[in-house]
């Protein structure tokens, strides 16, 4: 045969998939709404947080000024003006005159104390006026103050004086430790929840965003009809696994540079702002400094920052990414699989349905139940579930491995599981695939889809 | 002659529906081979599994003698009826994508590229991304692709669909022009008249079996039922035609001007028309004489009534 060119020795490439995962990844990478996503998010993210931060702010600068008409003998010295809110005490007037003056002056509100016998009626009878529906603060404030006098007043009758009363105020924290000595502390089963739970749900919504991406860019393939030219050059196989690798980078890619850019965003944001990151968690803030009976706040924050380095980070993260892996490879064989049974999109729905379900499921079940008892039937169950079993597994694991955590067996148990799957799967879902291709017209039944797995 | 491919009482089937019924073919070296038959008779099943898309479920395919393996798809090119190409990727990125899928390197790749750019002249295509050409435009780009790794073995499924006139007649040439390089070529097509001047060899498929195949030339030779299409220039159309009448089997006629000029068919028990001649020359001035082939078309349809009519 005469070449037109010289004799070239085609060197097959044995594996072609590095090309088709450098397509994919490109493609995804360069795709407009993928860019727009990728910068706008962060600061979308960053934009909510500085805005709820500036509003609190704003919020606490706002102060409360309430007339106090007081006609009875009790609650005299109770309403003292504190930063957020003032008091001023009205005298020698009619209700009427009092509520003409508050609205004349501007304040927020008047409240009216009338005359009684007990301290009880007089609360009852209290009365708050306000130009409209009162903030929820405020009115929490002033009922807080009432309870406090009343219970007060219950406990003297009972012999407690308020000195002791005082004292049963003080804050009370139980300290907990495991057999071996450890200490617990709850803010730690707090932060391991935090921990595990954000592993589970990242992994969740990293399979629905690129799961959706790959079965979009196999119904895309598709109907742009170069599938037929692309498969007379790889196998499906090859084409199928290239895409999902490769969307799955383009997917990190993305994680990493939002997470990255809102970092920066962030920090940038709370310097140009002058927003003090602890004004976000200030409830938690005005806890320690309004407890000064409670001496181990220093000890406390030590404790949780030691508990950070004692996690098992390097354990969780090997896991979460053997989770992760799997578990995505899992999801996202069956999402190609479908955008190859289907022609376009709206034919997904009655696919996909069936496969959010588990995934539902594995957060609803770790959050309501797995938190609660990580060991417990329910908590087994689902971490040994192989589509269950990547989201919970990982809510357990910051408990640790072995004694106190996940039993060993459990895990080495959930993870042959996971991978047997892994292999069922998409083994299955490349049968489907191969045959979906390369068929056009309606929408497959379940029932079809079994009979393409055994042709 | 070698064959470049034959296969070997290939059968598929879908479920219960089956594709292909034990179809053999031989499909020689250096020669543009068509696959005929109407929509739906199994030619695209037979050429995915020629194309390793699908495979057979019996029966087996030779490429070059060797069973058909993998590695033959570097040397075989395949234009296939459902084509495209990804819309919103840039045409020079999608050609050398497609090409090293095909197991060309980067650089060989381009340098093939480039000359066959400067041939269809669409130098400027390159940086365009795919979703602004035309559709004729589009096609000419798979073609590149197609045949870009000069395989032994192409493969066009209904290549002149979407091209206008102009740009089939280019592709036409360029397919006969690789065929003269050595190519072998299997056209499948279901529009028989662009068969009659491409393929050297055809077979027809119908309802998943294989009922015809061959030299067309031998073919239609069979399919000829030695008719002759008669021209003549006479004094007495009348007497002559009386004449034939007697001697021969005359299908039809006609005559023009007066009697002077006249048409006919006959037909002849053999292929030999010396006798007939003679006889025609004697009487008359033999304006035409011919003899009437069966197209591809009639011997297709032929053939399918009566299997038809066999069932």
């Amino acid at each position: 045969m005469r070449f037109l060119f010289e004799p070239y020795k085609a060197k097959m490439p044995m594996n072609k998939l590095p090309l088709i995962i450098k397509r994919e990844y490109l493609a995804k990478v360069r795709n407009k709404s993928f860019v727009i996503m990728t910068i706008l998010s962060p600061i979308l993210m960053v934009g909510m947080v500085v805005l709820i931060a500036y509003l609190a702010k704003i919020n606490d600068n706002e102060r409360h000024i309430i007339g106090v008409f007081n006609e009875s003998q009790y609650f005299i010295n109770d309403f003292q003006s504190t930063p957020s809110t003032s008091y001023v005490h009205f005298k020698d007037l009619t209700l009427e005159q009092a509520k003409d003056s508050i609205v004349g002056i501007g304040y927020y509100g008047l409240l009216y104390i009338p005359e009684g016998d007990t301290m009880e009626e007089v609360a009852q009878n209290a009365f708050f006026y306000c130009k409209d529906a009162p903030n929820a603060g405020v009115t929490n404030n002033l009922e807080e103050i009432f309870q406090d006098r009343l219970r007060e007043l219950k406990l003297r009758d009972l012999g407690v004086s308020t000195e002791e009363y005082a004292s049963i105020r003080e804050n009370f924290e139980i300290h907990t430790s495991t057999f071996k000595g450890q200490q617990n502390l709850k803010e730690i089963n707090l932060l391991k929840i935090i921990i595990g739970g954000g592993f589970g749900y990242l992994i969740m919504m990293f399979i629905i965003i690129y799961g959706g991406f790959v079965m979009r860019s196999v119904i895309e393939e598709k109907t742009s009809r170069i599938i037929e030219v692309i498969i007379s050059s790889v196998k499906p196989f090859q084409l199928m696994m290239g895409k999902i690798i490769g969307t799955s980078m383009a997917g990190i890619t993305q994680f990493i540079i939002w997470i990255i850019s809102a970092t920066i965003l962030l920090f940038i944001a709370f310097l140009f702002f002058d927003i003090d990151p602890s004004s976000l968690n200030k409830g938690a803030d005005l806890a320690a400094n309004m407890s000064p009976g409670m001496p181990n706040v220093d000890q406390t924050m030590q404790a949780i920052a030691q508990e950070i380095f004692n996690i098992p980070w390097l354990m969780l993260i090997t896991f979460f990414i053997i989770y992760f892996l799997l578990g995505y490879l899992i999801y996202s064989s069956i999402y190609a699989a479908i955008g190859a049974a289907v022609d376009n999109e709206t034919d997904t729905q009655q696919f996909i349905f069936p496969i959010i379900l588990p995934l539902m499921l594995a957060i609803y079940v770790g959050f309501f139940s797995v938190f609660n008892n990580p060991h417990g039937p329910i908590a087994v169950g689902f971490s040994l579930f192989p589509l269950t079993s990547p989201i919970v597994m990982l809510m357990r694991l910051p408990g640790g491995i072995g004694e106190g955590g996940v039993p060993i067996w459990e895990l080495v148990t959930s993870i042959l599981l996971l991978i047997i799957t892994f292999i069922g799967i998409v083994w299955l879902a490349a049968k489907i695939y191969r045959v979906g291709i390369l068929t056009y017209g309606k929408k497959p039944s379940y029932k079809e889809l079994f009979k393409w797995i055994k042709y | 002659m070698n064959n470049i491919l034959v296969t070997n009482k290939v059968t598929k089937q879908f479920g219960e529906y089956t594709a292909l019924d034990n179809i053999s073919l031989e499909i020689p070296e250096h020669s543009i081979y068509g696959l005929l038959g109407p929509n739906g008779a199994g030619k695209t099943t037979l050429l995915r599994i020629i194309n390793q898309i699908t495979y057979p479920d019996k029966g087996e395919v030779l490429f070059d003698g060797e069973l058909l393996k993998p590695d033959h798809i570097a040397s075989i090119g395949y234009l296939p009826e459902e084509r495209g190409l990804y819309k919103s990727m840039k045409v020079g990125e999608q050609v050398l994508y497609l090409a090293q899928l095909k197991g060309l390197s980067k650089h060989e790749a381009k340098k093939r590229l480039k000359y066959w750019f400067e041939k269809f002249q669409i130098g400027d295509w390159w940086n365009k991304k795919v979703q602004e050409l035309s559709k004729g435009m589009a096609q000419k780009i798979q073609f590149i692709v197609t045949v870009l790794h000069e395989p032994k073995l192409l493969i066009f499924d209904e290549p002149f669909s979407g091209f206008d006139p102009i740009n089939a007649d280019i592709i036409k040439d360029e397919i006969i022009n690789l065929k003269n390089k050595g190519a072998s070529i299997i056209f499948s097509t279901h529009r028989m008249e662009s068969v009659e001047e491409l393929c050297e060899y055809i077979a027809l498929i119908h309802q998943s079996e294989k009922i015809l195949d061959g030299k067309l030339a031998d073919i239609k030779r069979e399919y000829k039922k030695n008719i002759f299409d008669v021209g003549l220039e006479v004094e007495n159309g009348e007497g002559l035609l009386q004449e034939l009448t007697t001697k021969f089997n005359l299908i039809s006629s006609n005559s023009l001007r007066n009697d002077t000029q006249l048409n006919c068919k006959v037909q002849l028990p053999t292929g030999d028309s010396r006798e007939l001649l003679a006889f025609l020359s004697n009487k008359a001035i033999v304006k035409q004489f011919v003899e009437t082939i069966p197209s591809a078309n009639e011997i297709f349809i032929r053939t399918v009534q009566s299997k038809d009519a066999h069932e």
